[in-house]
């Protein structure tokens, strides 16, 4: 019996291709291609690189306004603040890598995002981790959340960008498939911006930095499949990475870029070599030819296949301005990097590759890097359907609210995260003016400037799980919320959609519905999006019972803001006894069970993930980012806090902790208490002023409803709810002892 | 006042410190790349800044304190200059035989980012006359080998002499003796762990480095003080 070899369409799925795509991919070049360019072309139609399922739904998405000066399509999206200074940002997830080898894929998820900053030409200055680990009490949740803190403080620290913010979060749905979302920041002059094309025909295609291994092979398929027990073998498509050498290519790249003998710049990211040069081509309109054997490699022997997919990092592709290539090497020497020619741009449209002498891929440009389309039918789940409309109403109310407040804060999605924050260089740069855990927002200056830059980074998962539409635009609102608190402009925001296998229709209605939410979100509230990253296929499947679990969908929202002063700014923590306290936005919760709907409390007292998500009302969610910026930019406040997990007696709490001074305040209202104080209405900020006559003038001039709870002072949390002859009060050192404790016991 | 900051490849406060310099010391402060075999001309303190020296390959500031560069930082030192090492600037103090003992991991293993409370020891020294003696300043941390370790005859000699300048209030890494900074033998080479260049600008939450820098306004240019 002979053994049939399988022919190259049998293993298109090896590849990452389906059948269908394999046929379109011959129809595409009128022949059998080789096993290279399925390869190739696999990787380029992946989600993570082609955004197959994704980019259809994105033409909802506002990408334009004065203050965007690159919009989506570059290595990052970069908006302007002024004064001739412009800020590159960018999130992008790390997922996989960081389920299967959490330090490493964190760490390279850090460096491979500060290479797409300063591949626009902006210098790296902050750092934002949004991170979502399962159960905090099993053995591989304590594995992952070390291993990912570790590996951003390792790569971090040691670049010398600082870690300023991000979120930490836990819940079961990521047991197995932990969310590593990194978003970095950089700042440029507007003349440096620089772009990832070929620029035009003659030009050098130059590599630079670390030599070509065989680590992260496929990295960008991994990435574009759902995990399993057999993922642990994919560990080889993890790659890893080297801060040190990062460092002396992120300072040689902007070199060059600030000379200006640079015509375009990229970074090798996922599918290394071939998704850089094949970008870069087509934004060029041109075709490209490289040599394979110039590709400085770390071991011998290494294939064709293997040195245009290896995703090693700190690699960056480099094409100088014509008749200064010259200068550019020069400037490139003091860094000590490899600097190699290895092609060049050709009048043609195809994109060539040779090996030994022969030509080993030749393929049209614009298929590469036009991936087929899929706009698949989203169906809504039965059972989330039925979660969200479940009747609350009958839940009883907990006969001791303030040992609910105490297992809130112990909760620890709600809890300190200093534990975390302080593992990371918060502070190098010495541009950091709010540090993590201060406000609800970092802020930044810009020195030799008196602007500041804000940022955030903010979704609540279970919102979006109950009613993605909602949930995402709340993500928006919140993010824009947040960096009002500090004081800032909210600008525009870079998105991370993180979601479970796209083929499932009650997955794609998420996305679907996510994507329309954000669009609509950020249309109200002046945000366009610049860019983002797709992560689809987080799910897991149990390979001893079959069973599938998907992640709460999590379309993770990066915003950007500013202050036209950074000396003008709040933070959340009481700052002195005897101001009022008022809470502005949406009036005291209704009096019936969806006041309580989706909420942390429900998840955490009465285990129930149910109910309605508060609707939103994003004309009055731009009021009250108005009112709060009225505020503070008067000088009325400095003191801001948003309400969000945990709701209005969470954010009150919290605000007393920072600082140590307490406070006294009642809520009005006969709803059921524990929606007052625990229900996560959206559009809530509270604020701690002296003035209150002009404060409420303003407020009111604004037309932003606001509600006078109280004064600040002593050394408790007091709420009363007068209506309803209910009283909590908790000592803050009590409070503060719930809510320290619970990651530091995590990290051990 | 010439200010000279070293850059390592793989420096990574080398901003910070020539912004803080530049702001407290001298307008005119500039870079010195470490193939460089001398420094500049008139160069009254060197700054060793923070970061990661070659990856902290080997050791931290092992290879550092073997560039070109450092001969000539050596050469100043013996000369009576100034020589200000902060974090990966101290680590590459030590190892170059500038100043003695080593700084080993913290006693957690872990990296620590947080303001710190420092006593002052002495104000008899060209880094601390500013201060006041006892004083309690608050000084940003953030380093993951920062345990300073000597032999008890050398913490015994550095203690006799008035060498420990700075003092943790509460030992973050494991520091010997809480040893946050320690002056040479002469008092002209200054290592520690904290960082004052990140404490000069009430914006960024302390002002307290800035007495550092303040204490050698009071004496560069005016020649060298030798003990």
């Amino acid at each position: 019996m002979t053994a049939s070899v399988p022919s190259l369409r049998d293993r298109a799925g090896t590849f990452g291709l389906s059948e269908g795509e394999y046929d379109l991919l011959v129809e595409g070049i009128g022949r059998e291609p080789n096993a290279l360019e399925a390869a190739i072309v696999g990787a380029m139609w992946s989600e993570h690189c082609g955004y197959k399922n994704s980019r259809p739904l994105f033409s909802a998405f506002p990408t334009t306004g004065p203050q965007v000066l690159q919009g989506p399509g570059e290595n990052a999206g970069v908006v302007d603040i002024g004064d001739g200074w412009g800020v590159a940002f960018k999130m992008e997830s790390h997922n996989h890598p960081s389920a299967v080898e959490p330090v490493q894929g964190a760490a390279t998820g850090v460096g491979g995002i500060l290479r797409d900053i300063f591949a626009m030409g902006a210098r790296p200055f902050a750092v934002l981790d949004s991170l979502r680990f399962g159960d905090p009490d099993s053995p591989r949740t304590r594995f992952l959340v070390n291993g990912v803190v570790d590996g951003i403080a390792h790569y971090g620290n040691a670049i010398g960008v600082p870690t300023v913010g991000g979120e930490v979060t836990f819940h079961p749905s990521y047991q197995e498939n932990p969310l590593v979302n990194v978003m970095a920041l950089g700042l440029l002059r507007h003349e440096d911006l620089a772009k990832g094309t070929m620029g035009e025909v003659g030009n050098r295609i130059v590599y630079v930095g670390s030599k070509t291994g065989r680590d992260g092979l496929g990295g960008a398929v991994f990435a574009s499949a759902d995990l399993s027990d057999a993922s642990q073998a994919d560990r080889p498509a993890v790659q890893v990475g080297d801060p040190f050498m990062e460092k002396l290519l992120l300072e040689a790249t902007l070199d060059v870029i600030n000379a200006g003998v640079v015509a375009g710049v990229q970074d090798m990211g996922a599918a290394g070599l071939v998704s850089s040069t094949c970008e870069m081509a087509y934004r060029a309109g041109l075709g490209i030819t490289m040599d394979l054997d110039r590709v400085p490699t770390r071991e011998s022997g290494m294939v064709p296949m293997e040195l245009c997919l290896s995703e090693s990092q700190e690699r960056m592709i480099l094409v100088p301005v014509p008749g200064r290539e010259d200068e550019m090497h020069a400037l490139l020497d003091k860094w000590e990097l490899d600097v190699i020619d290895i092609g060049q741009v050709e009048a043609h449209d195809r994109y060539r590759l040779t090996w030994r002498g022969e030509v080993v891929c030749d393929l049209p440009v614009a298929l590469l890097n036009e991936a087929p389309k899929y706009t698949r039918e989203g169906v809504e789940s039965e059972e989330i359907r039925a979660a969200r409309e479940r009747d609350l109403s009958g839940l009883p109310v907990p006969a001791d609210l303030g040992s609910v407040l105490l297992q809130l804060l112990a909760h620890p999605t709600i809890a300190s995260k200093r534990p975390i924050y302080e593992r990371f260089d918060h502070q190098v740069m010495t541009n950091t003016v709010v540090v993590p855990g201060a406000a609800d927002a970092a802020v930044l200056r810009v020195k030799g400037s008196s602007k500041g830059v804000a940022a955030t980074s903010d979704c609540n998962p279970r919102f979006v799980q109950l009613d993605p539409y909602t949930g995402a635009a709340a993500a928006v609102a919140e993010a824009a919320r947040n960096l009002a608190c500090v004081g800032a402009t909210p600008l525009a925001i870079t998105d991370n959609l993180n979601f479970g296998n796209p083929h499932r229709p009650e997955v794609y209605y998420q996305l679907q519905q996510a994507v329309q939410g954000i669009a609509d979100a950020c249309r109200a509230l002046n945000t366009p999006v610049t860019g983002g990253n797709v992560s689809l296929y987080n799910q897991y499947v149990d390979q001893t019972t079959g069973r599938t679990v998907a992640i709460h969908p999590t379309p993770t929202i990066g915003m950007v803001g500013v202050l036209p002063d950074v000396a003008v700014r709040a933070t959340l923590n009481l700052k002195a006894a005897g101001q009022t306290l008022y809470l502005l936005g949406t009036a005291l919760a209704e009096n019936d069970g969806d006041s309580i709907g989706a909420s942390q409390y429900l998840e955490t007292v009465h285990g129930l993930e149910a109910g309605r998500v508060p609707a939103l009302d994003l004309d009055l969610e731009a009021r009250v980012i108005a009112g709060t910026l009225a505020l503070i930019r008067t000088h009325l406040t400095d003191t801001a806090h948003d309400c969000a997990e945990g709701g209005l007696a969470v954010a009150l709490a919290e605000m007393g902790m920072a600082s140590g001074v307490g406070l006294q305040v009642s809520l009005p209202g006969t709803a059921r208490a524990d929606a007052l104080l625990y229900g996560e209405a959206h559009s809530r900020v509270v604020v701690a002023v002296t003035d209150t006559e002009a404060t409420e003038r303003t407020l009111t001039g604004l037309n932003v409803p606001f509600v006078r709870l109280g004064l600040s002072g002593g050394d408790s949390v007091t709420i009363s709810l007068p209506e309803q002859d209910i009283q909590l009060s908790v000592k803050l050192t009590e409070l503060k002892a719930a809510y320290d404790a619970p990651l530091r016991e995590i990290l051990g | 006042m010439n200010v000279a900051v070293i850059q390592f490849p793989g420096s990574n406060c080398d901003g910070d410190a020539l912004h803080a310099a530049r702001l407290t010391l001298d307008p005119d402060a500039q870079f010195v790349w470490h193939t460089d075999d001398g420094l500049p001309a008139g160069t009254d303190l060197v700054f060793l800044p923070g970061g990661f020296s070659y990856g902290d390959h080997l050791r931290s500031g092992a290879i550092a304190a073997r560039s070109p560069i450092m001969n000539a930082v050596k050469a100043h030192a013996e000369r009576g200059g100034y020589v200000l090492g902060v974090c990966n600037g101290f680590q590459v103090l030590t190892e170059s035989g500038l100043l003695p003992g080593a700084l080993s991991r913290n006693t957690d293993l872990h990296f620590l980012c947080r303001p710190v409370h420092l006593r002052v020891e002495t104000t008899d020294t060209a880094f601390t006359g500013a201060y006041t003696a006892g004083q309690i300043i608050e000084i940003p941390i953030a380093h993951g080998e920062g345990n300073y370790y000597a032999d008890a005859e050398t913490v015994a000699r550095l203690e006799g002499n008035g060498q420990v300048i700075f003092r943790y209030v509460d030992n973050p890494n494991g520091s010997l003796n809480d040893i946050a900074g320690i002056v040479s033998e002469r008092g002209n080479v200054l290592g520690m762990m904290p960082h004052p260049e990140r404490a000069v600008e009430a914006l960024l939450g302390s002002e307290d480095g800035r007495g550092l820098f303040e204490s050698l306004k009071g004496v560069l240019g005016k020649g060298v003080l030798v003990k």
